[in-house]
């Protein structure tokens, strides 16, 4: 098998082992998961080496010439996210064997990893192509997946969640699609490239503009960028655990990569996004999610909901650095996208192996869980501290570079609000610490630790927080090359 | 053994330490035993370091490049060679004390609080020995993560309470300003390094920013207890004495001073201060703190409590002397570092033993109690002695100092201040040496017979201590080589 064939490999192994799954008994369905996303990190590994050695990478599917087939074009920037996407998938799939069977069931079990593929499968799709409608084939996969996944969660108020979640992302889909729609009729093509070549050449008509604001809106109800977060914090709260795990890390971040892709490599050459003011709209609604999402995380009494909420506000300092628009502050965006998925990964992670013990995870539940657990719980702590941004850990690189950007800018007060930011997290991580090292444990209880298979993965993630904190010419060059791959485009 | 590996060594031995005595939880021998042996190997480390530093030598490690321009290393220069003696040699005493106060009163979860004491203790050397900023705001961060479980080691309400005024205070200081001053460095000067003579002279940045960056920089260092945020420390006393003694009389609160004039002397660079002008206002704050606490700690009944506000006080005299900037002022400065390590560790030591053998916590309940405890109350008056500046202590020594260099520099705030707290800490400390030994005892309360001296172990401690405030005074050539080294050979 030629290696010249990867691209395509990423993409069609876990979406035709998905179907294979499903015939599969429940205890094999999970093995078959793992083995996949396994693979597929592998291959995501070998395209992005090779991306950084030899460059851009094109390939065309069916050998079909680029403006009529679909191109499949990989740069710096979405070898990054593929990376995530596969690793984070890889460690999910590993940790879920346990707790899927708990919450899902043994009968649905099979069900599950077949969604979970399709799920992966959706993700890495709509991250490798470069072609906007194949763009929109792919998260309609990924989303549909992802709602039959938000549905399987124990709680019954899931299948509400997954209800709201599916009319908010279909209403999101259709607005792209409406988008890109109006770009061909405008262009004659949905190639990325072209569309880049081909857009400064219309940029002053109505319906590109059209096309603009309703792609802005369509991507910005999939990353669930402040105020149209809505849908998010329902679905990650009574979502199984591995689903929220997958979804927090995995599936915002693509769409932020949707954002990135589409407003500085598309219309990059177009100067709308500059034109219509979107860079000072981002920079208000960024902060209004820093601000608003994590006092609204304060006052909550269910951790996954809390942490769902705290997924917005972090979302926040992604597209603020965007916002921010200096190469350094994107490159801190672009960081933060990697960061924040590790380090909600590993909380959402370890919050699931406590599920796996206790049920729902509230705060009162929570009582005496530091020494029941000690391993979750200083896991826990360790990534949370990472959400706080101390240094020597992911978060503080992030906003290292996000606060460099805006002292570039010379906007003090940018650095100010990104710090002040940063203390809510102080807040809602101090109630969870309380109560699992503060309040006794109920006597009845006969609590103990998660199993070793959960540790081990999660703690995988929790020393990423560390590792990626200390050590980051992996992460911060990858970035800094990706932010600078999207800028090419201007 | 070369330099770098003391270093290594110096860092990994109180760190080691913590995994052994968590191995060591059933043996509480053991545990003990691994404690105080850390505590000597950590301090012979420290101390086969300091002839080359007296010589003028500069040892040094860098581990890694975090990100471009910051880096993660260490580099031995005179005060942070002084600063780490200090914590070294009395963690040793401080060690013996524990282990006859914690088993006194019966303390619980003593490997917890073995194990923080030896990571606070890795922390301390940490910040003693860093060379940069961003390594010294790391090891900053961890001294506080690791005494907040020794502050809420009783874990009742108070405590929890107390616990968060601690740690909202340290971490909200250190985020919300200390981490902008950093950034703020950083984006004009492009580097942390601490460099003789400042980093920030010679124009990189707007004359008038100066002063507000001095401003984020004293402040945002919550742990020198500049007033408004001092309120953390009396809270901290709700924890064991030892932890009070060591912790709060000497490695945090010394922490801060110390990153004060390390801030002030290697980034700044005292001429370059001197001649902008911007730091003019620090004399005010810090004489105002130290008169303000004076007044405050005169109206305390508690007595660990008055020691708080009394380490308030001694904290802004160091502030008070490096804001004079002139050399010889900031070798006051370290002297006093010293001086009151060793005077107010002996007061809390007498503290806990009245409180081990007596249960005494109030300053109206000591009547007479110098006749039933001589060594201690002997002990306490040496310490109170040297916290007013009388010879022959070491605190007349760093006294002198300060008082000859704002002599020197025409500074009479400063020497208004000194003359003035002179006589307030007169007024709140000689009544309780009064009152120790002239006043009758006080009739024994019900249910309480007569009581001696505290277990050995503590008599021991304190008698070190006292012993060598008095010592300094006559002997106090490595301290006085040191601080002439960091003025002129450095």
């Amino acid at each position: 098998m030629s290696s010249l064939h990867l691209p395509a490999l990423l993409v069609v192994v876990p979406l035709l082992s998905a179907p294979l799954c499903a015939l599969l008994p429940g205890r094999l369905s999970w093995f078959v998961a793992v083995v996949v996303s396994l693979a597929t990190l592998a291959i995501t590994w070998a395209v992005h080496d090779r991306v950084l050695a030899e460059g851009v990478i094109s390939y065309m599917i069916g050998n079909w010439p680029s403006p009529l087939g679909i191109e499949y074009r990989i740069d710096e920037a979405n070898a990054f996210v593929l990376l995530l996407v596969a690793g984070v998938g890889a460690v999910v799939a590993l940790w879920g064997r346990e707790s899927v069977a708990a919450e899902v069931g043994r009968r649905q079990e099979r069900w599950y990893w077949t969604m979970y593929l399709l799920a992966l499968a959706g993700l890495l799709g709509v991250t490798i192509t470069g072609d906007a409608f194949n763009v929109f084939v792919f998260l309609e996969i990924s989303s549909l997946a992802s709602y039959v996944l938000i549905g399987f969660g124990r709680d019954r108020r899931a299948l509400t969640a997954a209800y709201q979640y599916l009319i908010m992302g279909t209403i999101g889909a259709t607005f792209f699609v409406i988008g890109v729609g109006l770009l061909y009729t405008m262009t004659g093509t949905l190639n990325m490239a072209d569309l880049a070549a081909r857009l400064p050449l219309v940029e002053e008509t109505r319906p590109v503009h059209a096309a603009f604001a309703f792609l802005v809106v369509g991507i910005s109800l999939k990353l669930a960028l402040f105020p149209l977060h809505l849908w998010l914090p329902n679905a990650y709260a009574y979502a199984p655990s591995v689903t929220t795990a997958f979804l927090s890390a995995t599936a915002t971040k693509v769409a932020v990569y949707m954002f990135l892709r589409f407003f500085l490599s598309i219309f990059g050459g177009a100067e709308l996004f500059e034109l219509l003011a979107l860079p000072d709209i981002l920079l208000v609604l960024s902060l209004a999610a820093i601000f608003a999402a994590s006092t609204v995380a304060i006052f909550q009494s269910d951790v996954k909901r809390m942490l769902a909420y705290s997924s917005v506000a972090q979302i926040g300092y992604i597209t603020l650095g965007i916002g921010i628009g200096t190469r350094l502050a994107l490159t801190g965006g672009i960081v933060h996208l990697f960061n924040h998925a590790v380090m909600k990964g590993a909380l959402f992670l370890l919050l699931g192996g406590i599920a796996y013990r206790i049920g729902n995870v509230t705060l009162d539940r929570l009582a005496g869980l530091g020494r029941r657990m000690p391993v979750t719980t200083a896991g826990i702590v360790i990534a949370g501290l990472s959400l706080v941004g101390t240094p020597g850990t992911v978060g503080f690189v992030s906003k290292w570079y996000l606060a460099q950007g805006a002292l570039e800018r010379g906007w003090w007060w940018l650095v100010a609000l990104i710090v002040v930011g940063s203390l809510l997290p102080v807040v809602y991580l101090g109630r969870v610490i309380e109560a699992a090292y503060f309040r006794p444990a109920p006597a009845d209880s006969a609590l103990h630790e998660a199993t070793p298979q959960m540790l081990v993965t999660a703690w995988i993630l929790v020393v990423a927080c560390v590792w990626f904190g200390l050590d980051t010419s992996l992460t911060v060059d990858v970035a800094s090359r990706a932010a600078e791959a999207l800028w090419r485009g201007q | 053994m070369s330099a770098s590996t003391l270093i290594a060594l110096a860092l990994a031995i109180p760190a080691g330490a913590i995994l052994l005595i968590a191995a060591a939880e059933r043996i509480a021998n053991l545990r003990e035993a691994i404690t105080l042996v850390a505590a000597l190997a950590l301090f012979a480390m420290v101390a086969m370091l300091t002839p080359q530093v007296l010589a003028g030598g500069h040892p040094e490690m860098t581990l890694l490049s975090v990100l471009p321009g910051l880096t993660f290393g260490f580099r031995v220069e005179p005060l942070g060679m002084l600063f780490a003696l200090i914590a070294s040699f009395l963690w040793i005493v401080n060690s013996v004390y524990s282990i006859g106060y914690m088993r006194a009163n019966k303390e619980p979860r003593q490997t917890v609080f073995y194990c923080c004491f030896a990571a606070a203790l890795a922390s301390t050397v940490g910040i003693a020995f860093s060379a940069n900023l961003f390594t010294l705001f790391i090891f900053y961060e961890l001294l506080t993560l690791t005494t907040y479980p020794l502050v809420t080691h009783h874990g009742d309400r108070e405590a929890q309470s107390a616990g968060r005024v601690y740690m909202l205070m340290l971490l909200g200081t250190s985020i919300v300003l200390l981490l902008p001053a950093i950034m703020v460095t950083f984006a004009f000067t492009g580097t942390l390094e601490f460099t003789a003579g400042g980093i920030l002279a010679g124009g990189h940045m707007p004359a008038a920013l100066v002063g507000v960056l001095l401003a984020l920089f004293a402040f945002g260092i919550g742990k020198a207890a500049i007033m408004p945020f001092h309120r953390w420390l009396p809270a901290a006393m709700v924890a064991p004495t030892p932890v009070s003694a060591l912790l709060h009389a000497v490695a945090v609160v010394k922490a801060g001073v110390f990153c004060v004039v390390k801030v002030v002397v290697y980034i700044f660079g005292v001429d370059f201060l001197a001649g902008n002008g911007g730091g003019d206002w620090l004399v005010w704050i810090a004489g105002f703190t130290v008169l303000t606490a004076s007044v405050i700690a005169l109206r305390q009944d508690n007595l660990k409590r008055l020691l708080a506000y009394s380490t308030i006080s001694q904290l802004s005299y160091v502030v008070l002397a490096v804001a004079i900037l002139t050399p010889l002022s900031a070798a006051g400065a370290a002297l006093h570092i010293l001086a009151h390590a060793f005077g107010k560790i002996t007061l809390f030591f007498a503290a806990g033993a009245i409180y081990t053998a007596a249960h005494k916590t109030e300053v109206s309940q000591l009547d007479g109690i110098g006749r039933a405890m001589p060594w201690t109350m002997v002990a306490f008056a040496i310490g109170a002695a040297s916290m007013i500046g009388i010879p022959p202590t070491a605190g007349f020594m760093s006294k002198w100092f300060i008082l000859g260099a704002a002599m020197d520099a025409q500074s009479w705030v400063a020497i208004a201040v000194i003359i003035a707290s002179t006589a307030l800490n007169a007024a709140y400390f000689v009544p309780i040496v009064y009152a120790a030994f002239f006043r009758p005892l006080a009739a024994p309360e019900h249910g309480h017979h007569q009581h001696g001296e505290a277990p050995w172990p503590i008599v021991v401690a304190l008698t070190i201590t006292a012993a060598g405030t008095v010592l300094l005074f006559f002997f106090p050539d490595v301290g006085l080589g040191l601080a002439r080294q960091m003025v002129g050979g450095a």
